[in-house]
């Protein structure tokens, strides 16, 4: 498993942390995470998955929304309301899923590094429960059909 | 195996002590009875008990049917369990950040030339 790859934990009952490293300056990953048309590009999940809305209002108490469609299966959203934002190295929001009982807070933060960049994403979440269920809906909406396409990307990497 | 959301529940719960985690470590080495188990943890026996009927309800621990001494071993299937669930939770996410080193990739090359400038904004 190279360094580079996507790290999750479970430091405390509410939280999920995800780490990822990129080799790319600070600022384009920023654009890649907060500005639609490049949003849109990547953060689909699983192949045959599209993301045909992508809104973003970057500014404190400004809104964002998400929703990714499937030919076959039921359609997903979520979305929430920026509450800090520090770019191209902080930001902090609120996530609703769609269907999800609370919201979570979310705490971006990148940091540059000879020209490699770390995401250090923290979710926290009202419950241990709610932790949980967002680990097995992440599992349940990206898994089954990843896996395939995964295992060859894996295999390229 | 099919993962309740109520077992992996009980498992993380149990896993969110560390003086449970650390029983845990203890058990790797093999079984051992409660007093054996009391002893490096400068604890009370009943306190140790109630720690083990958390991780025993979680299925993470197993008590023997020797009446005298009860061994204590580990069960290392809910961890499993747990651990697994984050692992493809990770993967799954991995698939879409992959995407995302090739975009930015394409950025370095394209449009943002210079990919030698840096913010030096900290």
């Amino acid at each position: 498993m190279s360094a580079r790859q996507l790290q999750v934990t479970t430091p405390t009952d509410r939280e999920i942390v995800m780490t990822r490293q990129f080799d790319a300056p600070r600022q384009l990953v920023f654009d890649a995470h907060t500005k639609p048309e490049l949003v849109k590009r990547w953060l689909l999940g699983p192949p045959g998955w599209t993301m045909p809305l992508c809104e973003i209002d970057l500014r404190v108490g400004g809104k964002y929304r998400y929703e990714w469609h499937h030919p076959e299966k039921r359609g997903f959203g979520t979305g929430g309301v920026y509450r800090e934002i520090a770019a191209p190295q902080r930001i902090v929001h609120t996530e609703l899923m769609d269907g999800a009982p609370a919201e979570a807070l979310i705490t971006f933060v990148l940091s540059e590094q000879d020209g490699k960049t770390t995401l250090t994403q923290t979710m926290l979440l009202a419950s241990r429960e709610l932790r949980d269920m967002v680990i097995k809906t992440g599992m349940a909406k990206g898994v089954e059909a990843s896996y395939a396409n995964l295992d060859q990307v894996l295999a390229a990497a | 195996m099919d993962v309740t959301p109520a077992h992996l529940d009980a498992t993380f719960a149990a896993l969110a002590d560390p003086t449970r985690r650390a029983i845990l470590a203890r058990l790797a080495l093999g079984e051992v009875s409660v007093m054996e188990l009391a002893e490096p943890f400068a604890m009370s026996q009943p306190a140790i008990s109630k720690h083990l009927k958390v991780l025993e309800r979680a299925g993470l621990v197993s008590r023997g049917r020797d009446a005298q001494r009860r061994p204590v071993r580990a069960q290392a299937a809910p961890l499993a369990q747990a651990t697994d669930w984050l692992e493809r939770y990770r993967q799954a996410l991995e698939s879409n950040y992959q995407r995302l080193d090739a975009l930015l990739e394409e950025l370095k090359t394209g449009k943002h030339k210079p990919a030698k400038r840096k913010d030096q904004r900290k």
